[in-house]
């Protein structure tokens, strides 16, 4: 309930609209990967979701931001279950795709960014191997491409005020490993996947 | 207290509103070729946007007051929000839209509210003007200036100073209608509205020859003057509910009719440069917001200054 008022609230406040160019549910837990350029990026994905969609998703944050404040931990782990991921000191025995997998394996939809960082909003960087992974470990998970647009204008890095741009959110449809297919394929494939659906809602 | 001629106004809006959902109905079942079925679908989004949109308005002008200007002030909001998203902005523009949307609209509005005629008529052509390009030279960037602080420049005045202007006709001190300004904005919007669907119906029918092809190839000469027939001929009809006469009611219908069409026209213009059709997909069957607002932006200060000149003393 309180998920679903909070939901709305942020789909007014950014304008959010949002589009599925794919099938927007299915069976098995997804993993959504968007572009990122805000801090708010995680929480306006989650709330363009369809609401079936939504009640199962988490979103992947880092301990860094989210964690540091209690307004901030109690939005991330009461409204949007966040799962919170130490950057800091990251050993083998502590890597967060086990965090991400251990959350699939219960059945959970997660969203993360693969560029690692924020970008300026324009293109996309590179994408880190962490998509790879679980497309390799886990073939019944659906990688699904986001496109968040307008985020970076809304606020840019290192501002404070938002300024009210309308966003768009579009989804599009899994990006499915090939039988044999390398990593660096597949990674290029799922960001030109991404960077396909910029202008979709235009 | 509601003056009873607006109750008029009403019963013909509810009037007119009853009529377009019959006709798309029968259409939609009339309708037997795909482009039939279109139109007619078309028409039946167009109508449930505009009751929801009568709605709002009569709700908030029957109400009165502060809500009338509330009410204009979100539709100012909303409008800029759709320019401001369909316009290129950079990193450096950040702070001044910041106080385009949280300061400049509010203070506006406040002002609007507070009948400051003489500082609402002066505070975005004059001091919005000097903050905007103050700010974001102050920003840094450079890049393309001349045309970014144009661009918020050009929201302000059209989003925001321009429809500003409708709840400002709230304040005028009319001779001999004093507590009726409500029923002459009502009189106003319908005009405006009234010769947009006008333009639009009789363009749709006998329309042949496009007044601007690259710009609008759906405004046409047949549409336009079919638009500033009708709304001369209703402005004449309703003007005992105005203080007009029957004359001034005709001719100011005629030249509020005409800066709507104007408006409409130099907004298209704006949307073939940005490379959209309409500014967002809020109002199903219009477009945006600002599609919906834009022949009311070009008419609104005119007959603001026709009233206030003619029927006030005011300047």
């Amino acid at each position: 309930m309180i998920r679903d008022v909070f939901a709305g609230v942020v789909r007014i406040i950014t304008g959010c609209r949002s589009r599925h160019v794919g099938p927007c549910g299915s069976a098995g837990p997804r993993v959504y990967y968007a572009n990122h350029t805000s801090n708010l990026d995680a929480v306006v994905v989650w709330s363009s979701l369809p609401r079936e969609c939504r009640r199962d998703c988490r979103i992947i944050a880092a301990k860094d931001y989210w964690g540091r404040t209690a307004v901030r931990r109690w939005f991330a782990c009461r409204v949007f279950r966040a799962v919170l991921i130490d950057r800091t000191g990251v050993t083998k025995s502590n890597y967060p795709l086990r965090d991400i997998t251990a959350c699939l394996d219960e059945g959970c939809s997660v969203i993360i960014f693969p560029e690692g960082t924020r970008g300026n909003g324009d293109g996309a960087a590179p994408f880190r191997g962490g998509i790879w992974h679980i497309a390799r470990d886990r073939p019944g998970v659906e990688i699904v491409p986001v496109w968040i647009e307008n985020l970076s204008r809304v606020l840019p890095k290192g501002e404070v005020l938002p300024v009210p741009i309308a966003v768009a959110v579009t989804v599009g449809e899994p990006v499915i490993r090939g039988a044999d297919e390398q990593k660096q394929s597949y990674l290029e494939r799922c960001r030109d996947a991404m960077l396909s659906l910029r202008g979709e809602l235009a | 207290m509601i003056d009873d001629n607006m109750l008029i106004l009403l019963g013909i809006v509810a009037g007119l509103l009853v009529l377009g959902s019959l006709i798309a109905e029968v259409g939609a079942r009339v309708a037997r070729t795909e482009s039939g079925i279109d139109v007619a679908n078309n028409l039946k989004d167009r109508m449930r946007s505009w009751w929801l949109m009568a709605t709002v308005f009569a709700v908030s002008v029957l109400v009165g007051g502060v809500m009338t200007v509330v009410l204009f002030g979100v539709s100012s909001f909303l409008a800029l929000r759709e320019f401001i998203t369909l316009t290129p902005t950079r990193r450096g523009d950040h702070r001044a839209l910041f106080w385009a949307f949280f300061v400049i609209i509010p203070v506006q509005y406040v002002l609007i509210a507070q009948e400051r005629y003489g500082a609402f008529l002066v505070f975005i052509p004059v001091y919005a003007f000097l903050l905007i390009p103050a700010r974001m030279a102050a920003a840094g960037e450079t890049e393309g200036f001349l045309g970014r602080m144009s661009r918020i420049q050009w929201g302000l005045m059209t989003c925001v100073y321009f429809i500003g202007h409708v709840p400002a006709l709230l304040a005028l001190d009319i001779a001999d209608y004093s507590g009726r300004n409500a029923t002459l904005l009502f009189f106003f919007i319908l005009i405006v509205q009234i010769n947009d669907v006008s333009q639009f119906v009789v363009g749709k029918l006998f329309g042949k020859r496009p007044i601007a092809p690259l710009v609008s190839p759906n405004k046409t000469v047949a549409g336009m003057v079919g638009g500033l027939a009708i709304s001369a001929a209703v402005g004449a009809s309703l003007a005992w509910i105005t203080p007009f006469g029957v004359i001034d009611g005709a001719a100011i219908a005629l030249c509020v009719a005409f800066m709507g069409f104007m408006g409409d026209l130099t907004m298209s213009a704006v949307k073939r440069d940005i490379g959209v059709k309409d500014y967002s997909q809020s109002l199903p069957g219009h477009g945006g917001v600002l599609d919906r607002l834009d022949s009311l932006t070009f008419a609104a200060p005119v007959f603001f200054h026709i009233v206030s000149y003619f029927y006030t003393g005011q300047v």
